[in-house]
């Protein structure tokens, strides 16, 4: 019970700490949407022949005409107090945007994560219990590939292989089938929602919707797990509690799982963290290939637009969400490993 | 003569390396009966680890039996399967090894390891099993085992660590435990308590042992039989009593020249024919210093502390005058180090004051002591030769570096000279100085260490355990290196050892420190022969000396 107090001063002593990086993310993509070049009062307004009254007018409506800095208070000031701004291309807050596509990100990439996950742990203790055998070298080479073909090449591939070719996989567009009807939104992660309204079938159309995503990118990072479980797994092979393992008789599957794995697997969850934040806002390409209505894709069109307000409004998201998912691996590290004290 | 448990016929072992293979064991040959404590001796790289590995299979990846057997219970155990062998490990012999907090699982309460070892061998309900691991927790005569069933490795000490060791191989009741250097790393007193448990628990039992050491008393002190190895090779087997009195072979009888003793001279640690050239020995007598001079270092009343926590050192005391050496002494825990890193100005005291030549010097932050002048006149000498080099800095560029730094010497012909200088001083072949650490022996190690340490020629030298890692005959060596440059010098030294037998040897006084506080201090040979605290007694009486264990054994 101690070590669970401890676990979440800790926790929140790191969320404190944080506090400072995330401020100078805000200020920061601020600044950095100002200088990038485009104008959305010229985009905005309502056609190439717009006359220069009418960009100002807008210009002066979305409050660019004011200085810089003062731009920057009054958008920390909406920030602080919940207000992320308007979106000029879905013409909704930025807010509402995001809550209702980050959920669709989040079960992506946590399914590709865990799917990568149960992919790479086997993989990589394999290869370090046969260094330098077939095994090993197959795995080196599986990983190669899976981080040479791009993830919008792999997905393709996928969708010609499983939809084009078998016909296994529905249409790649989108969550679920466009005629299917949606649960009742409680969590916005679909999975969970169909379950929680009973429905299965729907369940089982959108877990089908999802596995071709979640499978090219989980392709792309299974080698840096894979590899980070293999490499700590061949250390703590080599440690001295796993002779002393041997030295008493345990069976081997004792060995690895219980002394080897158990020890290894704490690089591994601070890889994962990594990985996961960088998927979040990485897997653009892969939103756009299955046409998935996530985070990504939204900030991509909105920079593309000069749209500021959501991009600003992703990135301050995409912080928020590396901060917590650091947090919560820190808090996984501490229950893993008995030795991590307060820091 | 027992009945044979263990018979090793021409063992050798390869070990195949990037430099092609190496012969680590060629040839060894003994055996032991049932019961037996046998101790193999030798210094590293002899060979007496791996052929303890290859006796329970427990050879690196990289290693190898290529010829000869082992027989165990008559059985040549070299050529069963692996699975026949697991049935062997911990049922039927056992090992103890030698950083006893490496060897368990740093997240595994130390119940569970030991139930584990247990249940591997016996099939029994868990709860059966860590009701069996309390006992054996007791048998080791764990302090409050109950509590200690749920504690991890981190949470204990060396000693205790040992003992859970001890339990778990002890657990199934094997007939043969082999014990790698089971006592290296830890005090004095506790490796006293622990090989007297482990002697005790192996004699209760009856179970045979091999104790695997470097130290030729501690295997005199526990062994009836005791065998020397040298470069995978046996290079003689006797009783301790024979072995240290009339050794045989030359190796041995360098070895046991080289075992300080309660006795033993610095100049008696290296036989004549192979002292160096610069090892005669002139004692020029000091010239006693004038009346009303300040003593080299005075410290006064040092006390640290470091966050929140008790007393490291307190109301710490002492003077050091101009070529006198002295000694610190004391348990792990007992402050010699803060100490000693406080008077190196490396760490900043709580309070207390410390003069060198009459100037205070305690006030200066350690963070701003390098650039004080007082820095080339106060040198350390680290313990680990290994990790106190620049691994990137070749032997020349370590010791250059403190001249460049503080002597205000420029790269150029006059800092080559110097730098050939200090090697020549300490021995160090001018060849040698082109190396990286990786490149160089521990023994050579050393000596650059030593050789940057008096580059600046200081009046005081701290050394921090400067033998501790090293083999016995390269340690008397050294000792007898440090010996002369103090008295060429005229160097003061502050000595830090938990070796009494080299302080002893190596310091004009003493001091013996128990939880940061002084117990005892005087004149090292009359305070070590005639201890007045209980706790100084204790420190002595735990040494295990050669001669004394004779006397016992003639008795």
């Amino acid at each position: 019970m101690a070590a669970f107090g401890a676990t979440v001063i800790r926790a929140g002593r790191r969320f404190l700490s944080s506090l400072p990086a995330l401020f100078g993310v805000l200020v920061f993509t601020f600044l950095l949407m100002r200088v990038l070049p485009g104008d959305p009062a010229v985009f905005f307004a309502s056609g190439p022949n717009a006359g220069k009254e009418e960009i100002e007018v807008i210009r002066k409506q979305m409050g660019l005409n004011k200085p810089v800095p003062e731009q920057l208070m009054l958008y920390l000031y909406d920030v602080g107090s919940g207000n992320l701004g308007r979106s000029m291309m879905t013409g909704q807050l930025v807010t509402k945007d995001l809550r209702e596509r980050l959920p669709a990100s989040l079960e992506l990439t946590l399914t590709a994560l865990l799917i990568a996950l149960v992919t790479a742990v086997p993989l990589g203790v394999l290869a370090a219990l046969r260094p330098g055998s077939i095994i090993d070298h197959g795995v080196r080479f599986f990983c190669a590939l899976g981080v040479c073909v791009p993830t919008f090449v792999s997905g393709l591939l996928l969708i010609y292989v499983f939809y084009y070719l078998l016909g296994l996989a529905p249409d790649p567009t989108g969550r679920v089938d466009i005629f299917a009807s949606l649960p009742p939104r409680r969590t916005g992660f679909l999975l969970i929602d169909f379950l929680l309204a009973g429905d299965f079938d729907g369940w089982w159309a959108a877990f089908r919707q999802l596995i071709l995503p979640a499978l090219s990118m989980a392709l792309f990072v299974v080698a840096p797990l894979a590899r980070i479980t293999r490499a700590s797994m061949l250390v703590s092979l080599g440690s001295d509690f796993v002779r002393t393992a041997h030295s008493v008789g345990l069976p081997w599957w004792r060995v690895v799982v219980t002394y080897a794995l158990r020890n290894a697997i704490l690089p591994v969850i601070t890889i994962a963290g990594i990985v996961f934040s960088t998927m979040l806002g990485a897997n653009v390409l892969v939103e756009k290939v299955f046409s998935w209505p996530g985070v990504a894709s939204y900030a991509l069109d909105a920079l593309l637009s000069s749209d500021y307000a959501p991009v600003q409004g992703f990135v301050l998201l995409m912080a928020t969400v590396f901060v917590i998912v650091n947090l919560l691996v820190d808090i996984l590290y501490g229950i893993a490993d008995p030795r991590v004290t307060i820091g | 003569m027992t009945k044979s448990l263990l018979a090793l016929s021409d063992l050798h072992v390869t070990f195949s390396t990037r430099r092609g293979l190496v012969e680590a064991v060629r040839g060894v040959t003994l055996s032991l009966g049932e019961g037996e404590m046998l101790g193999l001796v030798g210094e590293s790289g002899s060979g007496k680890s791996v052929t303890g590995f290859a006796i329970t299979r427990l050879l690196d990846a990289a290693g190898r039996i290529t010829a000869g057997d082992i027989r165990f219970r008559g059985q040549d155990i070299t050529r069963i399967s692996a699975g026949d062998f697991r049935h062997l490990h911990g049922a039927a012999m056992a090992m103890i090894f030698q950083n006893p907090r490496a060897a368990l699982n740093p997240i595994r309460a130390v119940g569970d390891q030991i139930a584990d070892a247990i249940t591997a061998h016996k099939r029994m309900p868990r709860g059966e099993a860590r009701a069996q691991a309390l006992e054996l927790l007791r048998a080791v005569q764990i302090r409050d085992p109950e509590k200690r069933m749920a504690a991890y490795p981190h949470e204990l000490s060396g000693g205790m660590c040992q003992r859970v060791m001890i339990a778990m191989a002890i657990s199934c009741n094997p007939a043969l435990l082999i014990a790698d250097e089971p006592t290296t790393g830890l005090d004095v007193t506790t490796q006293k308590v622990v090989m007297d448990l482990l002697t005790g628990i192996a004699a209760e039992r009856g179970m045979a042992t091999i104790l695997i050491t470097h130290d030729l008393g501690l295997a005199a002190r526990y062994c009836r039989r005791v065998v020397v190895m040298e470069r995978g090779r046996l290079v003689e087997e006797a009783e301790p009593k024979t072995l240290f009195r009339a050794p045989q072979h030359p190796y041995t009888r360098r070895l046991v020249a080289a075992s300080p003793t309660a006795n033993s001279r610095i100049a008696d640690l290296v036989p004549e024919e192979e002292r160096g050239r610069h090892l005669v020995m002139h004692v020029a007598s000091r010239p006693r210093p004038a009346p009303g001079t300040p003593p080299l270092l005075e410290v006064q009343k040092l006390a640290k502390r470091f966050d929140q926590g008790a007393a490291a050192v307190a109301d710490f005391s002492m003077t050091i005058s101009a070529g006198e050496s002295v000694g610190l002494v004391g348990e792990s825990g007992s402050g010699k180090s803060t100490t000693s890193r406080i008077i190196c100005r490396l760490i900043d005291p709580s309070e207390g004051e410390i003069a060198f030549e009459g100037q205070s010097i305690g006030h200066i932050p350690a963070r701003d002591f390098h650039r004080s002048s007082f820095r080339k006149d106060i040198q350390i000498v680290f313990q680990d030769p290994n990790d106190s080099l620049n691994p990137r800095f070749t032997a020349f560029d370590c010791i250059a570096h403190p001249l460049l730094r503080l002597g205000g010497m420029r790269p150029g012909d006059a800092l080559r000279q110097r730098v050939e200088e200090c090697a020549q001083r300490v021995g160090l072949g001018i060849e040698l100085l082109t190396r990286f650490p990786h490149q160089l022996s521990g023994g050579q190690k050393a000596r650059v260490g030593i050789a940057r340490a008096i580059a600046c020629r200081p009046r005081l030298l701290v050394l921090d355990e400067p033998t501790a890692a090293l083999d016995v005959s390269v340690q008397a060596v050294v000792l007898q290196l440090l010996d002369r440059l103090r008295r060429e010098d005229d160097l003061a030294f502050l000595f830090v050892s938990h070796d009494l037998n080299v302080v002893r040897m190596m310091c004009d006084r003493t001091i013996v420190l128990q939880n940061g506080r002084i117990v005892e201090q005087g004149e090292s040979r009359a305070m070590f022969d005639n201890p007045k605290t209980a706790y100084t007694r204790e420190l002595v009486e735990a040494v295990p000396h050669i001669e004394p264990e004779l006397a016992a054994f003639a008795t």
